[in-house]
């Protein structure tokens, strides 16, 4: 098999049709540049959306769950052991919320070679006191350094200073949302009631906007000694421990292995936030079936082209033919062909799918839901980029396959009599 | 000197569409080398399917076709279009000439294909088989810028670019003037006497035949005379 002189063959059908050649190829740099920023768009916001909840998820989360216990005390009377015992109208006890021990739980998680940080917490039910009316709010005491750390605890805190919290002796984070329903400046002292009737007066020190309405009509943050103070707690009372891992798959696995350990309840991002997995998994499949139809529409550009290229080539085919080129080396002319615009056109339309994402990455995107975000989101996967060049050979491929194989089987002596 | 080119045995040949018609009925015949033969008849006795047949381009027959020696029944697509490049040399009543390469390009092709010399010496040879039929000047022009006289001459190059063991020709003067033709035929006749080529030509031309060293004649799917 001569391979030059096939390829000189091809090139010199190509570009004795240069018009037809460079319209197939554009119909090839148009899907591959619409795919490739499609997905990368998409992915962009995709990945926009898992920040918005899953930054501000621990991967896992160490609680005390109220709950009756399992072991009621008459399954362990030796009298009543064998017989099966039916209790109801079981409750809860008094349970305490907080984690025991919770200083050599913490200790011993920040030695755990896969656990990337741990940040404590306290979460605490409140009233927020608005002159006769009381609204429901959750104050969540928050070691500020390893939150801000973990969970980037000050690109949401939107006005003040998030370590204000930590410096000034009861003050108080307001969500932005809540603090526009009490009308509380920076600066204001506002009054919160515990769950247990104790008030306390809080001086405001920032707002915090997450970008969700409803966490921020109700979150706000303290600092843990002020928490602690405010439901009259001990300074070892803990009732969170939000965990952050290195390898955020492991999450399920070790979540179980802790609650086995320490004796508390364990839940892992995996299950706290299945929804979010769902909602990528659809949105990458509508991206990309969008992106293969477009690429499946430029193959049958390139067929058409070719198919003509094939009728209007009848001659040369037959002469070729003739003179001893088989069918196969006709077939791979074609071939060659339609693979030459499915490589240039897949590359220029790599090329022009990155510039195209990039317009759209500094094109500006302000929402007041997501302060973070300035400019659109775009995700720049090199494997979209490899999808997009090897669909583009693939389909170009088929499409000169079926035409080339048409070709393969003119019979030269039909057209040289014909004349 | 009297080796046997190419030999024709009881090759039949029928059309089934619509109804069967036999158009070749037990051609018969061989051709040794150097011999320049012509084959006429009227249109439609089935001069020009037998060429096609004993070109291997048609291989839809009955019979045994042998080239140099070799029997070409059975023979695959690709092992016959080894056969057609290597030992066969075509004209044809119009030159078919690939357009978008030069003359010389053109007279390439089939020696490219061949590869048994390397590109230089393909190109060297073309030379001077455009030399040969005196049209060396045009080698850099494209097909569409010649005379029908010269075009015809570019595909005869073409043809001898292998050295083929046998040249045939499908009435390769029908679309020429006088002149023109004349010129044909006399390339013919020195290729035939100086080159020592094998040549099988098929024509109408009774004046064109006359000259030739051998007329096979046809009627209705028979050899008459030869």
């Amino acid at each position: 098999m001569n391979r030059r002189l096939i390829i000189n063959i091809a090139k010199a059908l190509m570009f004795a049709r240069w018009k037809q050649t460079l319209v197939a190829a554009i119909g090839v740099v148009f899907s591959i540049t619409m795919f490739v920023t499609l997905l990368s768009f998409m992915n962009g916001l995709n990945d926009l959306l898992d920040s918005l909840i899953l930054n501000r998820t621990p991967h896992i989360r160490l609680y005390n769950e109220i709950k009756p216990t399992k072991n009621q005390p008459i399954n362990k009377d030796i009298a009543f052991k064998k017989g099966h015992n039916f209790i109801q109208s079981v409750k809860p006890n008094g349970g305490r919320l907080e984690i025991y021990n919770n200083a050599s739980i913490l200790k011993t998680l920040q030695n755990d070679s896969r656990v990337l940080g741990v940040a404590p917490k306290i979460a605490a039910q409140v009233f927020y006191n608005v002159g006769a009316i009381d609204l429901t709010g959750v104050i969540n005491g928050i070691d500020v350094n390893a939150e801000n750390k973990l969970f980037n605890f000050s690109e949401y805190v939107v006005t003040g200073n998030y370590i204000d919290i930590k410096n000034i002796p009861n003050s108080i984070i307001l969500g932005k949302a809540a603090a526009e329903k009490m009308l509380a400046e920076i600066g204001d002292v506002i009054q919160v009631t515990t769950a247990k009737g104790d008030r306390m007066q809080l001086k405001v020190v920032g707002y915090f906007q997450s970008g969700l309405q409803d966490i921020d009509k109700v979150q706000s943050y303290c600092s843990i000694s002020t928490t602690q103070k405010l439901l009259g707690k001990t300074n070892n009372y803990i009732t969170d421990l939000n965990i952050k891992l290195y390898h955020i798959e492991n999450a399920p696995e070790i979540a179980k292995e802790y609650s086995k350990i320490f004796n508390v309840d364990a839940v892992d991002i995996q299950t706290a936030n299945s929804q979010f997995e769902t909602g990528n998994h659809i949105r990458g499949l509508i991206s990309y079936a969008v992106g293969i139809t477009l690429l499946i529409v430029a193959g049958f550009g390139i067929y058409n082209i070719l198919n003509m290229m094939i009728f209007e080539k009848m001659d040369s085919i037959a002469i070729l033919k003739a003179t001893g080129f088989s069918g196969k080396e006709v077939k791979y002319v074609f071939i060659v062909i339609a693979l030459s615009i499915g490589i240039f056109g897949g590359l220029f339309g790599i090329i022009f799918g990155f510039s195209l994402s990039y317009l759209i990455d500094n094109l500006p995107f302000n929402t007041a839901a997501i302060p973070t975000i300035t400019t659109f989101p775009i995700n720049y996967d090199p494997k979209f980029y490899l999808i997009g060049t090897s669909f583009s050979i693939i389909t170009t491929y088929f499409a000169g396959y079926f035409p080339a194989k048409k070709a393969s089987k003119v019979d030269p002596v039909i057209i040289i009599r014909g004349k | 000197m009297n080796k046997i080119v190419l030999e024709s045995r009881s090759i039949c040949k029928s059309f089934h569409d619509p109804i069967t018609i036999q158009v070749l009925n037990e051609i018969n015949f061989s051709i040794n080398r150097g011999e320049f033969v012509s084959v006429i008849g009227k249109s439609g006795c089935g001069k020009s399917t037998l060429l096609y047949i004993l070109s291997t381009m048609d291989t839809d027959y009955e019979g045994d076709l042998l080239i140099d020696g070799e029997s070409m029944v059975r023979k695959k697509e690709i092992a016959l279009a080894k056969v057609r490049n290597e030992k066969i040399g075509f004209v044809f009543q119009f030159h078919y000439l690939l357009n978008e390469f030069s003359v010389l390009k053109n007279v390439m092709l089939p020696g490219l294909k061949l590869g048994k010399y390397s590109a230089k010496e393909v190109e060297y040879r073309a030379m001077e088989k455009l030399k040969l039929l005196g049209i060396e000047k045009e080698a850099l022009k494209l097909p569409n810028q010649l005379s029908g006289g010269q075009k015809q001459r570019v595909a005869i190059a073409r043809a001898l670019i292998n050295d083929p063991l046998i040249i045939m020709g499908d009435e390769p003067t029908g679309n020429l003037d006088k002149k023109n033709s004349q010129i044909v035929f006399d390339v013919f006749k020195e290729l035939a006497i100086e080159c020592n080529q094998t040549l099988l030509i098929v024509t109408h031309d009774g004046e064109f035949a006359q000259k030739s060293d051998r007329i096979i004649e046809m009627e209705d799917g028979r050899i008459i005379r030869q």
